[in-house]
């Protein structure tokens, strides 16, 4: 369910609003529901609201883990 | 777009499937139940199920809460609109289920109501201030990521003692339909339908935190992947449960760890507790009422519950006869065995939940893979 | 022998208030009101030799060829946005329309429907716009009406545009010819002008860069028949996208499609805007692109001239015709796998689902 789209935070706003970037597109969205969202975060948005930051680093770790799952065992399985 | 154009690589995506296709063990099959309508989504827009072997069989769960809002509540939205004068504020999705009479929202608006698509509660509520002469009432749908939106909202007009603005909750508990999904009869005791694993929702887990699945896991026996919401998410999840299944594994993983904890959103959780609270049962199309299953506005905030507000009996309306939405929504039926289906039942023309909303199984069947035709899904079931 | 006559004394006439008065009712009546509104805003516009007749018809020269016409009835909102307005849309509509028959366009005819209230400042805005776009793309608005609704009745202003053009001989360009085997092309970027109008909109604010790329597309077309004049088919893909109009053609031609998602070209700004709505770039309406189906043989050649042209700089070719009684458009995903491309069921709304 949940079309949410991860977006860069771009300012924070007054009455815990901020500006996000998505892919060059600018949107005011309500960043109340995510503690100490700065700057710079990436914040998954749904329905105009925040609900969670992104992890850089486990986003990193999937990536990673992604590529060496696609390799293909030597031996067979 | 970043942290999206990763997880949509093609090349990553083919190899991952290569894997899925050498691990698989070609004597069983895999019955991956997906509960999530972006999955739904995703796997139908990506044309997932072409890059999957054959052993691999999504089933689609309950997890649009549009298809699964009973007529009786889109009836009384209407009802609101229509009979209370009331400005009615609503997401798009609803906007064109249909309800009894051959009644909808975007109907009722064509002839006079005053009904308004938003693309979020903060929207309604300044509908609402712009408006103070009218009574505003936002129709609240969707799992638990929507309900944050909605329980801000609520604290926002009660800060501003807004007097014209109320709320239409019908906000709906994931963990409480995988419940009713596995306690169905067919699965725990027949074992009619293989019912192997799960996908679990990605954006609902961001808020309540992976936790909740722990005990379906245990006491069903049943392993749980959450999954992220983009194709590759979707890919690695099926690799995970795969590898969970051959092991005989049956435990919960996180896949969508960049945006799940174990704990998921506390602030958000805290905010919805104090504003909502469980209703006894609730009625989900398809499934029939389920217990526990939903959330009703608390005494504190009954100032801003439209039920309380405004005089609005309920009244069950049960779908189609021969609508088979309740044994799809279980993985009991695929699409193609409901006899309506693509006939009288069409987007167009939606008879029951599954057809309703592009999320819908039906729905996310027909638009997308019906031209494969009956002989090639039978081959791959 | 008497002298010239005194010219009679005329009564003064207040010229239209074009900075803050509005449209009234006698603006349609047929009388002074109307004549002034006429004369002083949209002759002076459109201004060409038929117009200064003050007919209520226009007298044409008999082209020599096949007579192609075509109307389009204009009701956006809002009325202006990014890239356009109201009335550069309705000039731009009607030449593609008369355009994608493979014919030169001639003339133009325009209908205006005013709401009783209606800002002169606005209306002269819309008209200049109107009269701009036409004369850059060489076809004159050769005739036209004005009525005018009570206030309540109209959505401001709603314009009819017809066109009439010529189709030379040799060329035969109809829904129905798309055969098995041929080339699916687009002439660039999808999806700008259905962004740029919902941008605009209330409750879905965000701000973009894109402009709508409403445009006359006459010119290319004709650059495009001189490189492949066997083009079978040529739609603009408007209301309902890309996906509706070879969905349409299909249907008329009685077979299926296969397109490549990777080949067709979409910005990043507008998937990303589609993306934060839930909405299908395929799906959203384009005011400056064509669609062409030709003989694979012609493809290349085709493709080349539309490089050239500005209007064409990041043409595609996105696929094939193929055999299929079903009519179905089947699209290779980035991934290799296979979706259905369907047509639109109803109108496409944001969703949050």
């Amino acid at each position: 369910m949940c079309l949410a789209i991860p977006v860069k935070v771009v300012e924070l706003l007054e009455a815990e609003q901020a500006l996000v970037d998505v892919g060059g597109v600018r949107k005011e969205v309500d960043v109340s529901l995510v503690d100490g969202v700065q700057a710079g975060d990436y914040v998954i948005l749904h329905v105009g609201f925040a609900i969670n930051r992104l992890d850089e680093t486990e986003a990193q770790k999937t990536l990673a883990m992604l590529r060496e799952m696609g390799v293909q065992p030597e031996a067979a399985a | 777009m970043k942290y999206v154009d990763e997880f949509r690589d093609g090349k990553v995506a083919r190899s991952l499937a290569q894997t899925i296709a050498a691990e698989v063990r070609p004597e069983r099959r895999y019955h991956l139940m997906e509960f999530c309508g972006g999955h739904t989504h995703a796997i139908s827009r990506y044309g997932l199920r072409d890059l999957l072997p054959p052993e691999i069989h999504f089933i689609h769960g309950p997890g649009c809460p549009v298809c699964v809002l009973p007529i009786g509540r889109i009836d009384s939205a209407i009802e609101l609109a229509r009979d209370h004068g009331v400005i009615l504020c609503s997401y798009g999705d609803t906007l064109r289920v249909p309800a009894s009479e051959r009644m909808s929202l975007l109907r009722a608006k064509a002839e006079g109501a005053d009904i308004r698509m938003v693309y979020s509660s903060a929207d309604a509520l300044k509908i609402a201030r712009d408006n103070p002469g009218r009574e505003v009432v936002f129709f609240a749908i969707g799992f638990e990521t929507t309900t944050p939106p909605t329980a801000v909202a609520l604290r926002q007009a009660r800060a501003e003692g807004l007097k014209n603005f109320s709320v239409f909750a019908n906000h709906v508990l994931t963990p409480s339909a995988i419940q009713n999904i596995l306690e169905s009869p067919e699965v725990r005791e027949l074992g009619t339908i293989p019912l192997d694993g799960f996908i679990g929702p990605s954006h609902v887990s961001t808020i309540i935190g992976s936790r909740p699945y722990e005990f379906f896991a245990e006491e069903f026996q049943k392993p749980v992947v959450i999954a992220g919401f983009e194709p590759l998410d979707v890919l690695q999840s099926v690799l995970m449960l795969v590898r969970q299944l051959n092991e005989g594994r049956a435990e919960v993983e996180n896949q969508f760890s960049r945006a799940v904890t174990r704990e998921g959103n506390l602030k958000a959780q805290a905010l919805v507790a104090e504003v909502f609270e469980l209703r006894d049962r609730f009625e989900w199309r398809g499934l029939g009422e389920v217990p526990y299953s939903a959330l009703r506005i608390r005494e504190a905030y009954r100032d801003f519950d439209a039920e309380v507000r405004f005089d609005l009996p309920y009244r069950s309306v049960p779908d189609h006869k021969a609508c088979e939405c309740g044994t799809i929504l279980r993985g009991l039926k695929q699409p193609q065995d409901c006899k309506v289906f693509g006939t009288v039942c069409t987007p167009d023309n939606p008879l029951g939940s599954c057809m309703v909303s592009a999320e819908g199984a039906c729905a996310a069947y027909y638009t997308y893979g019906q031209f494969k035709g009956s002989a090639e899904v039978a081959e791959a079931s | 022998m008497s002298a010239n006559p005194k010219p009679l004394k005329r009564g003064y006439i207040r010229p239209l208030d074009l900075k803050h008065g509005k449209v009234e009712m006698s603006h349609g009546g047929g009388g002074r009101a109307m004549a002034q509104l006429i004369d002083e805003l949209f002759q002076q516009a459109f201004d060409n030799p038929w117009l200064r007749q003050a007919n209520d018809q226009a007298l044409l020269t008999r082209p020599e060829g096949r007579i192609v016409m075509a109307t389009d009835s204009h009701v956006v909102s809002p009325l202006f946005f990014p890239g356009g307005d109201i009335g550069s849309l309705s000039v731009h509509g009607t030449i593609n329309d008369v355009a994608t028959s493979g014919a030169r366009p001639l003339w133009l005819s325009a209908g205006f429907i005013l709401e009783e209230g209606f800002p002169l400042a606005d209306l002269k805005r819309i008209v200049d716009s109107m009269a701009a776009a036409a004369r850059e793309a060489g076809v004159p608005i050769v005739t036209g009406d004005t009525k005018v609704v009570e206030r309540g009745k109209g959505d401001g202003v709603f314009i009819n545009t017809t066109g009439v053009g010529v189709v030379p001989d040799g060329i035969e360009i109809s829904g129905d010819r798309a055969r098995p085997g041929d080339r699916i092309l687009v002439s660039g970027y999808l999806g700008d002008h259905g962004v740029a109008i919902m941008s605009l909109r209330e409750n879905l604010s965000f701000s973009t860069n894109i402009v709508s790329d409403s445009a006359a597309l006459h010119d290319l077309i004709a650059a495009m028949l001189r490189a492949a004049p066997d083009i079978h088919c040529l739609r603009d893909p408007t209301r309902g996208g890309l996906a509706s109009t070879l969905n349409e053609i299909a249907r008329q031609s009685g077979v299926g499609m296969a397109i490549r998602e990777e080949d067709i070209p979409v910005r990043e700004e507008v998937e990303a805007a589609c993306e934060l709505l839930g909405l299908d770039p395929l799906y959203v309406a384009n005011e400056g692109k064509v669609v062409a189906i030709c003989p694979a043989a012609s493809a290349d050649a085709l493709l080349a001239a539309m490089h050239i042209h500005p209007l064409g700089q990041d043409a595609a070719i996105i696929g094939e015709v193929i055999e299929d009684s079903h009519g179905f458009v089947q699209m290779e995903t980035s991934f290799g796998g296979r979706r259905n491309v369907d047509w639109l069921s109803g109108e496409q709304l944001p969703r949050i689902c």
